[in-house]
């Protein structure tokens, strides 16, 4: 980059993200970064995260100041080689922000299109929020128990440049049917199946975290025929581990504290859970039939204190390409679950991570993703 | 989820019980409004504001009753069909009008459950509106909260939004003792997002509607808005503050205050009510208690003067306490340092 001047914007972090605040620069203007350095963390209303710089270059301007709540789209900051003079820079900004505030419009009319919708699969409901366009296949993201949509905050935008990305609730999760009937693996899979039939999606790339890595396998093995490829992140599944008191206390916490010291479970920097992440759990579970949905596939997933479905069989058969993300600091399902897995398998533990890979390396799990996908691709 | 009114959101919360259970039923002045007339329009009005609009239509005569101007008999009614089997919601109207049957909440239905050895179970909500602000004149503007605090056996409940409106009603239809719930008759159009779904919000439990590290401000239904808007002038200017909303003034959930003072050592209450005994006066007592040590300046109340509400309406605006008052408490109590002598 010479003469380059690239802008630096406040990010989208998913679907409800409107606006976020600048929690606070990490560098100094007249610094040099690399490309992923983090620049500054931004806090929105689910969670905060480091900012990384989409390229080489030196931090010229910070144009909105620590503290600042701004619009998804709002310029924060300017990068630029040191070549670049200083008035440049300023004419840059100046000219950016006129641009912006007459587009503002037309932004509006597109976040229209990635609003949730609900989507009627067999018997049930579900809330779906469907992305991107591209040749690819598309990809399914299955979020965890006692999950939802926003669990793919970080994930979905960042994979829906070149392919469609679906994220939906689960049933008895999110703005889906509370309804769950047995609650099993197996249920759970054949109301994906019903929702890739309503989709009129022959098949499928599969992401799965958590319980959703265990319902992926359990599609691998009831439709092999659906799924080009699976990407686990602590799937469920490949150990009789789990932590039970998590699963109670995540099922029943009726107060905010008690829902912060569950949700902690969830991750290595205890810090990432805010009071706003916990209040957007909280008013999900307070939904009439939330808790006895999760009670239901609790009993049906985890009889004994232990995970009642092996999965194995169907991990170490499979014919499709799949790759493991798994948190070597996981409090939920013990990262031991990646031993012995088939060599072909593209294995990623990643140290000081708990159980959410997906927002704690957000950064790493979708580069990793990029690729394998675009492997197929070319496979 | 969309975008309900305070109003939508009550009536919302009324319709799903009395579906969800035969047992609830509506009974108070006009929540049928209009079947008394010559028009023969039968739910013209749904209350005096509209709130219970259309619940006649869905659910009956049976199940939503108009009475008679008289409140001691039919908030009397209620406290008896609580007591043997249904879940009423009477209204009220102005919460005002509870002079004229506080009897019956005072000595009858907050007593059943201990003069009956714990047997006997009220499931009663009475829904009134409150307030000033609405130059309704001093017998139909006032906050009288601290007079339902003050009586054991009572739960008392102050919604400060739409979304807070739904839940907390539901949870108090639901409840088995019985509930004062108070509207704010201000509130009425406010907006934001209410789930579609039946939700509960548990009582006891204070919502955090903004976090801060300098002042704790402490306000009550209305007031929350106000204190958010200050706190959120305030930051812009280096001051940021927890804003705490108790929700329930019985139970009240004591931790959350302490644990926010001890962080911030500063405290400002904003309640509307008269000030002589009110919430404002109970949380710096408390605060005064058990927190002492944390504090590094006094406490302050930002609450109206000790006066009828006024008619007038600048004289009304003057009573009031307001964004701009709260955010001069603010600044008052970041300027005291009283301990810093000690």
């Amino acid at each position: 980059m010479t003469n380059t001047i690239v802008p630096l914007t406040m990010p989208k972090f998913g679907l409800a993200m409107t606006e976020g605040k600048l929690a606070s620069w990490l560098v100094e203007p007249g610094q040099s970064v690399k490309q992923g350095d983090e620049l500054a963390d931004i806090e929105t209303s689910k969670i905060t995260s480091g900012y990384e710089s989409p390229t080489a270059g030196v931090l010229r301007k910070q144009v909105a100041p620590a503290g600042e709540t701004l619009p998804v789209g709002a310029l924060i900051g300017v990068l630029a080689d040191p070549a670049v003079s200083d008035a440049d820079i300023e004419a840059f900004v100046t000219r950016f922000q006129a641009e912006q505030s007459t587009g503002e419009e037309a932004e509006g009319a597109n976040s229209a299109d990635t609003e949730p919708h609900q989507v009627q699969a067999g018997e049930y409901s579900l809330n779906v929020r469907d992305v991107g366009t591209g040749d690819d296949l598309p990809l399914l993201l299955i979020h965890g128990f006692g999950g939802d949509i926003s669990n793919w905050l970080l994930t979905q935008d960042a994979l829906a440049s070149g392919r469609r990305v679906i994220a939906f609730d689960l049933p008895g999760h999110g703005a889906s049917t509370k309804a769950v009937k047995d609650g099993s693996l197996v249920g759970l899979a054949r109301a994906v199946g019903d929702l890739l039939e309503a989709l009129s999606i022959p098949k499928v790339h599969v992401m799965g975290h958590s319980l959703g890595g265990g319902i992926a396998l359990t599609l691998l093995r009831e439709h092999p025929d659906k799924v080009a490829s699976l990407s686990l992140l602590a799937p469920a599944g490949l150990e009789k581990a789990v932590n039970m008191a998590f699963i109670t206390g995540f099922i029943e916490a009726d107060r905010n504290r008690a829902m912060q010291q569950e949700l902690e479970k969830l991750v290595h920097d205890k810090s990432l859970i805010g009071r706003k992440m916990v209040d957007s759990v909280m008013r999900a579970r307070r939904l009439d039939g939330a808790r006895d949905a999760l009670r239901t596939i609790a009993a049906a997933c985890f009889p004994n204190g232990e995970q009642g479905d092996d999965l194995r069989p169907v991990l170490d058969a499979a014919k499709v390409p799949v790759q493991l993300f798994w948190g070597e600091a996981d409090e939920v399902l013990p990262v031991a679950g990646a031993d012995n897995v088939p060599s072909s398998v593209k294995k990623h533990i990643l140290p000081g991570v708990g159980h959410l890979p997906q927002l704690e390396k957000a950064s790493e799990v979708n580069k990793e993703t990029e690729e394998f996908l675009k492997e197929r691709v070319a496979a | 989820m969309s975008k309900k009114s305070f109003r939508q959101a009550i009536n919302e919360a009324l319709r799903q019980e009395m579906r969800r259970d035969p047992r609830v039923i509506l009974m108070g002045e006009d929540v049928a409004g209009g079947r008394g007339g010559t028009s023969g329009v039968k739910d013209a009005w749904g209350g005096v504001l509209g709130v219970t609009k259309g619940l006649l239509t869905e659910f009956g005569e049976d199940r939503v009753l108009d009475t008679p101007i008289s409140e001691a008999s039919y908030i009397g009614a209620a406290a008896g069909a609580a007591a043997t089997g249904l879940r009423p919601v009477a209204e009220l109207m102005f919460v005002d009008f509870i002079g004229s049957c506080l009897d019956q909440v005072l000595n009858q239905a907050a007593k059943f459950r201990y003069m009956f050895g714990g047997k006997a179970r009220t499931p009663m909500v009475i829904r009134a509106m409150y307030g000033a602000g609405f130059n309704a004149a001093a017998q139909h503007s006032q906050s009288l909260y601290p007079l339902f605090t003050h009586i054991p056996g009572l739960k008392v409940v102050i919604p400060s939004s739409p979304y807070e409106a739904k839940g907390l009603l539901i949870e108090a239809i639901r409840d088995d003792d019985p509930v004062i719930f108070l509207e704010n008759k201000v509130m009425y159009d406010d907006e934001e997002d209410v789930p579609d779904e039946s939700y509960t919000i548990p009582f006891g439990e204070a919502n955090l509607t903004r976090e801060g590290e300098d002042v704790t401000i402490v306000a009550i239904g209305r007031m929350v808005g106000m204190a958010n808007e200050a706190a959120d002038r305030l930051e812009k200017q280096g001051i940021t503050c927890t804003v705490i909303d108790p929700r329930t003034t019985s139970p009240f959930d004591e931790d959350t205050i302490l644990e926010c003072v001890e962080e911030t050592g500063r405290l400002v209450v904003v309640d509307e009510s008269s000030p002589r005994c009110n919430m404002a006066c109970d949380i710096s007592a408390l605060v005064a208690e058990r927190a002492f040590g944390a504090l590094k300046a006094p406490i302050m109340r930002v609450v109206p003067p000790h006066t009828p509400v006024p008619f007038s309406t600048p004289l009304e605006k003057l009573y009031m306490p307001s964004a701009e008052k709260i955010e001069a408490a603010v600044k008052n109590v970041m300027k005291q340092h009283a301990r810093e002598v000690a």
